[in-house]
């Protein structure tokens, strides 16, 4: 038994400094030289402001934005704090609904969302595993371009046209799923307005 | 289902075996303290490393020795863990201002990472700190893998021709795997995965205004090399609460690709090294093809499951194209996201890019079946060798007799000693997975924590058990896994589902270690064909799966049936 | 000179007890009754699976008497499993029951020869004129016993004294009386055996009790059987399997009682019962106890069958030359003829020369001469035969002025007026080299040719040897012959190795050497320079009619005396681990459709969708559970015939074996099982029985 003892202590001392401490540090060091963009979250700036990260998904309600995935995301209740309100969109606290599929919670919110309509994409009414997706379908977003287009006051083809702009194809035609990026193709949509 | 969807998969596995093969070999050769590329830069970190830890690489150690010297490298490692998840709020790297774990959670968190599971019945990000996350964590996740590895190659030395040589020293297996595999590995992957934007800060959270005005506070830090070695380790605890389907934790379909490779590249390996330590690549190749072929089987499940669709959604007007999406990101597509559920419970990674809750019900039914099959295919790193194995023997007893000899798995002869403790390891997944889950589904406490009901929320019970048990750490999320009972409770069956797993196999392989070698010859029961390949598949889903069945009939397959017929709960 | 390679069925051969038929009237009425014997769990704890079957069956009549009493609706129900669940057990005891019978019927024979004989002790041990008699079950070791004609034998013993011819029918069942003398590989006797004619003094080699035939009968019933080393790994296999599956049904209880359903106790051991290997751990010691039987039909006798099973696992087997290999004797194989003499001609008068030769040589060259050349001379009726004598070293006969000699080469071409051609001369080295024997034939001293004489492989051997190859078990040929004539043989035989001009001491090395590179190594033997050597290998089959210290070191005795037998000895043991393994590999395999039956059944009620699993649309959820326990239970029934008689042996590769096994074993046990639930739920709807 002693004689593991030593072994043990040093090893796990010796990979907490190397492993725990140095290697994540020179990671952020070399990252922040090389990388800053990348490795601080790929922030995007609008007028020198932060708007959010171009990866992380934001709830959008307007009619003249585009709007994401539904989320199941919550933050504490202000009122009890073992509580939690729904908070879509809370990149402090990522979250699935974990519905089941037989789930009659998701039932009935889905059909609340439907609302009567047929041939609905299935990401417009579900939401996303994080709760912060940034992507919504192709097909998603093409329901949504007449009412932005509308209260935008824009051309129903040129708003198509952004959408198309802000599509990324599967990598390589083969990998993964077509998708539309909600914050920057809103930021496109703002710009075009102004 | 479609053929593109079939071709990522396959292409996926490719690159992986393209890439499993050479280290497989390469690992073989760390471990018997062969020079490599690597050992300019990095021997002299190894030789400082044995002086001051006083380790002698060429003393060799009977299995007794190598399991004691596992199993204290195990406590220490617990107890520094507790102690820095209790006193995160007084340590380093603490932007957040994080206070401590509570004792009940620290113990199940603790337990979580010392035994490679990495059950987070926390969220990372309203709960962890940087500093916790790195010192803590990270570490974990490289030794708790390495010491997985190790325990594989020890097992891998007692079918060795030579006899009496010893299973191997431990503790210089241990410092070589993290020195010469995982760190190398595990740079390159963070460097990759920071390129593709997965962020390494030292800070805590940003905050912005959206364009609609509002206030969101995006939660980040030093994530991208905590990704990488948790995929590698096959160790899965997330930075954030959502784990790998958090944006900023696999951003695109190039990440989750890199990180889907790196969650199967080491456990593929481990049959290569296998063959390679053993003496018998032929074997080893054999085993691989059992793992890949139940792999694409069960990944083939999955996808068709979830593409199919939620009819229950279908009959309010969803169509069915993009499949079930609920607890899915649209970037990844349902191809990349059946073969991550597939590989992370075939694994014993428990990383998600899905929710598997929301998972389709037969979609559930594989993750939770790949996970009670005791995370064979390919399993964890070095335990889904070593647990493989034990299915390798038992299929040799089982079917061995039938060509009229005592069976033997390369020239080792197969015993009551070896059965025995091999079904004293096979025991421990139906005892803790059924038993806690029968328990739990009849405390108040228990049926407290479900989140959905129907035979979903048995899913949900049996999915906790199971995960722990098998040291997955993948979780039906819906369920509240931080009560006395559960974080208890699982932490047991986390502790069992490693240790009185890993000590028979250990026992088994001391003990074959001390037998003689049988010379093959034309009587020998051929272990390295298609023969074999398919009758160690059949043992595994019959003697590792059958008893489970009557639980997944009352969970996932009730569910899918009732979805069918239209019911809810 | 005809004597066979024995065939690969035993059954013909006149055992101890002769034949006895698969399933013999008296024996399955007395095994029938000891099945109900067996059913104290005392008993039964030795075999784990069908223990817990009978205590669950237990439960299940506790608790339908209950219902019986209250009128519970379920109670027919409940006693009707409960039957079938005794059924279970009963059927897995009567198999072991018909095994141990048909040993029984055996034993009886055997323990007729052990009638209480009277001993006639020597007082003083060089004084065979004053002796005591003392009951043979009281006689000591080491005492001196006189033995005269028509005495039986009284325990085992060796001659130290006389020559006499025995009768060892009894436990050979061979009428014909062998002779024993003191010295050489003669020298043992048995216990039991009838001394026909002279007298022998025997030294006593056996405690009371412990003689040979003693022995046989335990072993026979079954009394002194001990687990077998796989038996035992088989069985903690089985005890795990059921656990497994107590802690599967245990847990439903929960899961059921989430789900808002509840199970009976009857439903629940239902659910066990037909999960937990029933098949296979009630015909586990049948298997074994047939095993052994099979054996001793066989005229081989193990001391344990844990002999048995190493030889299924040998993978070496060293054989005598003489004897095994060859006949022994040298045979005509071949006529050289002189330039100027045809074949024929060679062969009638070579023929003709041997007419008056008893000797096996003599009449080996009458029979090639006729089989190969049709030269078939009659012995004239004034012949005058010319007997081989030690000066001459020719014979031959002689007849109406005619001579026909044949003989050592030398000595016939003494005979020849003129000398050798150069090809007799070069026949004749040709012969010598190849390890054979030239022997010159004159006709009127007139040279005609040579005759080739040698040592001849039993027809079939080579066959059997490339057999065994494939099986994975190499051949070695032990043999006292020098270098070039042991490797003739060799090559003609098809061994892989020869051990020639082998001492005693170079066998015990040549095991231990295949020992160390972990092979098994099986041998037979029968003198005493054979003992260590059978003490040292695997299995050492010891021959009946060797010395005490050969049949003492080895682990087997073959009362037949042949050597090849060590051939079937390895195809038995194989036979009764392949036996064990297919049986367990169907029994696992069954568990399958068993589920397909009773999990759908059981649920169907909390989740009529369930009803999607009941594949075999079966009739109704109490006729699927009663199918499948009903299955269960026949099945031990229908698979007892091959537990006895054992799964039918082929000598194939191991790939080619088990690809065979697994299909009917392994495939058929997963779809067996679909048909036969099937076809018992019809009945039962017919019957209007659920």
């Amino acid at each position: 038994m002693q004689e593991h003892l030593r072994p043990a202590l040093v090893v796990v001392a010796l990979s907490t400094a190397l492993l725990g401490i140095a290697a994540p540090l020179a990671f952020v060091g070399g990252a922040q030289a090389l990388a800053p963009h990348a490795a601080g979250g790929s922030l995007l700036t609008l007028n020198g402001k932060i708007v959010g990260s171009s990866l992380i998904g934001q709830n959008f309600t307007g009619a003249g934005y585009f709007h994401g995935r539904p989320s199941a995301t919550t933050a504490p209740d202000p009122k009890d704090s073992s509580k939690t309100v729904p908070a879509p969109y809370n990149a402090a606290s990522s979250s699935g609904s974990n519905l089941a599929p037989t789930s009659a919670a998701l039932v009935s919110r889905v059909k609340a969302d439907a609302a009567g309509n047929s041939d609905i994409p299935a990401d417009a009414v579900t939401t996303s595993a994080s709760g912060l997706d940034p992507d919504i379908s192709p097909e998603n977003a093409a329901r949504q371009v007449a009412r932005v287009a509308d209260a935008r006051h824009l051309a129903r083809p040129a708003v198509q046209a952004l959408v198309d702009r802000w599509t990324t194809p599967p990598l390589l035609g083969i990998f993964g799923a077509a998708r539309v990026d909600v914050l920057r193709l809103n930021m496109a949509m703002d710009a075009a307005s102004r | 289902m479609s053929i593109l969807g079939w071709v990522q998969i396959v292409l996926v596995l490719a690159l992986v075996l393209l890439a499993a093969v050479p280290l497989g070999r390469f690992i073989a050769r760390v471990l018997g303290g062969e020079r490599t590329f690597l050992s300019p830069m990095l021997g002299p970190v190894e030789r400082v490393t044995f002086r001051l830890a006083g380790i002698d690489p060429t003393r060799s150690m009977g299995w007794r020795g190598y399991t004691v010297a596992l199993l204290m490298l195990s406590a220490v490692h617990f107890l520094l863990l507790y102690a820095v998840l209790r006193a995160q709020y007084y340590l380093p790297f603490n932007p957040q201002g994080f206070t401590g774990m509570s004792p009940r959670l620290a113990f199940n968190t603790a337990v979580s990472f010392v035994t490679n599971t990495n059950w987070q019945a926390y969220a990372g990000e309203t709960t962890l700190s940087n500093g916790a996350q790195m010192f803590g964590l990270t570490v974990h996740n490289f030794l708790s893998a390495a010491a997985g590895i190790a325990a594989a190659a020890a097992v891998s030395r007692a079918f060795r021709r030579v006899r009496g040589d010893g299973l191997g020293n431990f503790w210089a297996d241990l410092v070589r795997i993290t020195l010469y595999v995982l760190l190398p590995l595990a740079i390159v992957v963070t460097i990759l995965l920071i390129a593709l934007g997965v962020p390494q800060t030292m800070l805590g959270s940003i905050d912005v205004t959206t364009l609609e005005g509002a206030k969101q506070t995006l939660a980040i830090g030093p994530v991208a090399f905590q990704e990488a070695i948790k995929l590698l380790g096959t160790n899965g605890g997330g930075f954030f609460n959502v784990n790998s389907a958090h944006p900023f934790e696999n951003p695109g379909v190039l990440s989750d690709i890199i990180e889907n490779w790196s969650l199967l590249v080491i456990p593929f390996a481990m049959p290569v090294m296998f063959g390679c330590i053993a003496g018998r690549r032929r074997d080893g190749a054999a085993l691989l093809t059992t793992m890949m072929a139940l792999l694409l089987v069960f990944t083939g499940c999955i996808y068709a499951a979830e593409t199919a669709g939620n009819p229950l959604l279908h009959a309010l007007g969803v169509s069915d194209v993009m499949g079930n999406m609920e607890g899915k990101e649209v970037r990844f597509g349902q191809a990349l996201n059946a073969l991550f559920a597939a590989s992370t419970t075939a694994t014993s990674t428990g990383a998600v890019i899905a929710m598997h809750d929301s998972l389709m019900p037969l979609g559930g039914l594989v993750t939770l079946l790949l996970m009670q099959l005791g995370e064979v295919v390919p399993g964890g790193v070095g335990s889904g060798l070593y647990s493989m194995l034990v299915f390798a023997l038992l299929a040799v007893f089982v079917a061995g007799l039938m060509v009229g000899r005592t069976p033997e798995y390369l020239g080792k002869k197969v015993q009551a000693r070896e059965i025995k403790l091999a079904m004293l390891a096979v025991l421990i997944l139906p005892l803790l997975i059924l038993g806690g889950t029968a328990i739990s589904l009849c405390t108040a406490s228990g049926l407290g924590s479900l989140a959905n009901a129907g035979p979903h929320g048995l899913s949900e019970m049996l999915y906790a058990w199971t995960s722990a048990t098998a040291n997955n750490g993948s979780a039906f999320g819906g369920l509240s896994a931080d009560t006395p009972l559960l974080d208890y409770g699982l932490g047991i069956a986390m502790l069992f589902g490693r240790f009185a797993f890993l000590v028979p196999v250990l026992a088994i392989a001391g003990s074959l270690a001390a037998k003689p070698t049988v010379p093959p010859s034309a009587g020998t029961f051929p272990t390295d064909g298609p023969l074999f390949v398919g009758l160690l598949a059949g043992v595994i889903l019959i003697l590792g799966g059958l008893q489970f069945l009557p639980a997944l009939s009352l969970g996932p397959l009730a569910e899918h049936f009732a979805m069918l017929a239209g019911k809810t709960f | 000179m005809d004597v066979p390679v024995s065939p690969m069925s035993a059954q013909d051969s006149a055992g101890p007890a002769g034949t006895i038929a698969l399933f013999d009237g008296p024996i399955l009425l007395r095994a029938t009754r000891d099945a109900f014997r067996k059913l104290d769990p005392r008993h039964l704890l030795r075999n784990p699976v069908i223990f817990v079957t009978e205590v669950v069956a237990i439960l299940v009549t506790v608790l339908g008497g209950r219902d019986l009493v209250t009128a519970h609706a379920g109670a027919g129900f409940a006693l009707s499993i409960a039957a079938w669940l005794w059924l279970t057990v009963l059927f897995a005891t009567f198999a072991e029951a018909v095994a141990e019978g048909r040993g029984r019927a055996r034993a009886d024979t055997l323990r007729r020869a052990r009638t209480d004989v009277m001993a006639k002790v020597l007082v003083r041990p060089d004084d065979r004129a004053f002796w005591k008699p003392t009951p043979a079950n009281e006689l000591k070791r080491d005492s001196i016993v006189l033995v005269e004609t028509g005495d039986l034998i009284p325990s085992d013993g060796e001659v130290v004294e006389g020559v006499a011819s025995v009768n060892e029918s009894a436990i050979t069942g061979e009428s014909a009386p062998v002779i024993r003398e003191a010295g050489g590989d003669r020298s043992a006797v048995t216990g039991g055996t009838q001394v026909v004619s002279d007298w022998l003094l025997v030294r006593i080699t056996a405690d009371p009790g412990g003689t040979f035939i003693d022995r046989m009968i335990s072993l026979v019933e079954g009394a002194a059987r001990r687990k077998t080393p796989n038996e035992i790994a088989l069985d903690i296999l089985l005890a795990g399997l059921t656990i497994i599956f107590l802690i599967a049904v245990a847990t439903l209880v929960g899961l059921a009682h989430y789900s808002g359903s509840v199970l009976g106790i009857p439903v629940l051991a239902a659910l066990l019962v037909t999960l937990i290997p029933t098949t296979i751990g009630g015909l586990l010691s049948a298997i074994g106890i047939a095993g052994m039987d099979r054996l001793i039909r066989f005229n081989v006798v193990a001391t344990s069958g844990r002999a048995v099973e190493a030889a299924g696992d040998v993978d070496l087997l060293l054989l005598d030359k003489t004897g095994t290999i060859t006949f022994g004797n040298r045979m005509a194989a071949g006529f050289h003829p002189v330039p100027g003499v045809d074949n024929r001609e060679l062969a009638d008068a070579a023929a003709t020369a041997s007419l008056g030769d008893e000797t096996p040589e003599g009449r080996s060259v009458v029979s090639f001469a006729r089989e190969r050349h049709g030269a078939a001379p009659e012995l004239p009726a004034d012949a005058v035969l010319v007997p081989f004598s030690a000066n001459t070293r020719v014979s031959g006969l002689d007849s109406g002025g005619r001579s026909w000699r044949k003989g050592a080469v030398d000595s016939v071409l003494a005979l020849s007026a003129v000398p050798p051609p150069p090809e007799f001369t070069a026949a004749v080295d040709r012969i010598a080299r190849a390890g054979g024997t030239p022997l010159g034939v004159v006709a009127d001293g007139r040279l005609l040719g040579a005759i080739e004489l040698k040592d001849i492989v039993k027809p079939g051997i080579r066959e059997r040897f490339a057999a065994l190859r494939r099986m994975g078990i190499r051949t070695v040929m032990i043999t006292g012959d020098n270098k070039v004539t042991a490797a003739a043989i060799a090559a003609e035989a098809g061994v892989d190795d020869v051990l020639a001009q082998a001492t005693p001491q170079d066998k015990l090395d040549y095991i231990r050497k295949a020992q160390a590179d972990g092979r098994l190594v099986a041998m037979c033997g029968d003198g005493t320079n054979d003992a260590p050597a059978l003490a040292q290998a695997d299995v050492g089959v010891a021959m009946q009619t060797g010395t005490q210290a050969a049949r003492e070191a080895g682990n087997m005795v073959d009362l037949d005396s042949d050597p090849t037998k060590l051939i079937e000895v390895v195809e038995i043991g194989k036979q009764l681990l392949i036996t064990r393994g297919s049986l367990t590999t169907f029994s696992i395999a069954n568990d399958v459709s068993k589920y397909f039956a009773i999990l759908p059944a059981i649920f169907v009620a909390t989740y009529p969708g369930l009803q999607a699993l009941n594949v075999m649309r079966l009739h109704s959820p109490q006729s699927a559970i009663l199918s499948a326990v009903i299955f269960n239970a026949l099945i031990i029934v229908a698979l007892v015939p091959l537990a006895l008689r054992g799964v039918a042996f082929r000598p194939l590769g191991a790939a080619a074996l088990l690809r065979r096994n697994l299909l009917i074993y392994g495939l058929g046990g997963l779809v067996a099982p679909f048909a036969g639930i099937k076809l018992i739920d019809l009945a039962l709807t017919i019957l209007g029985v659920a």
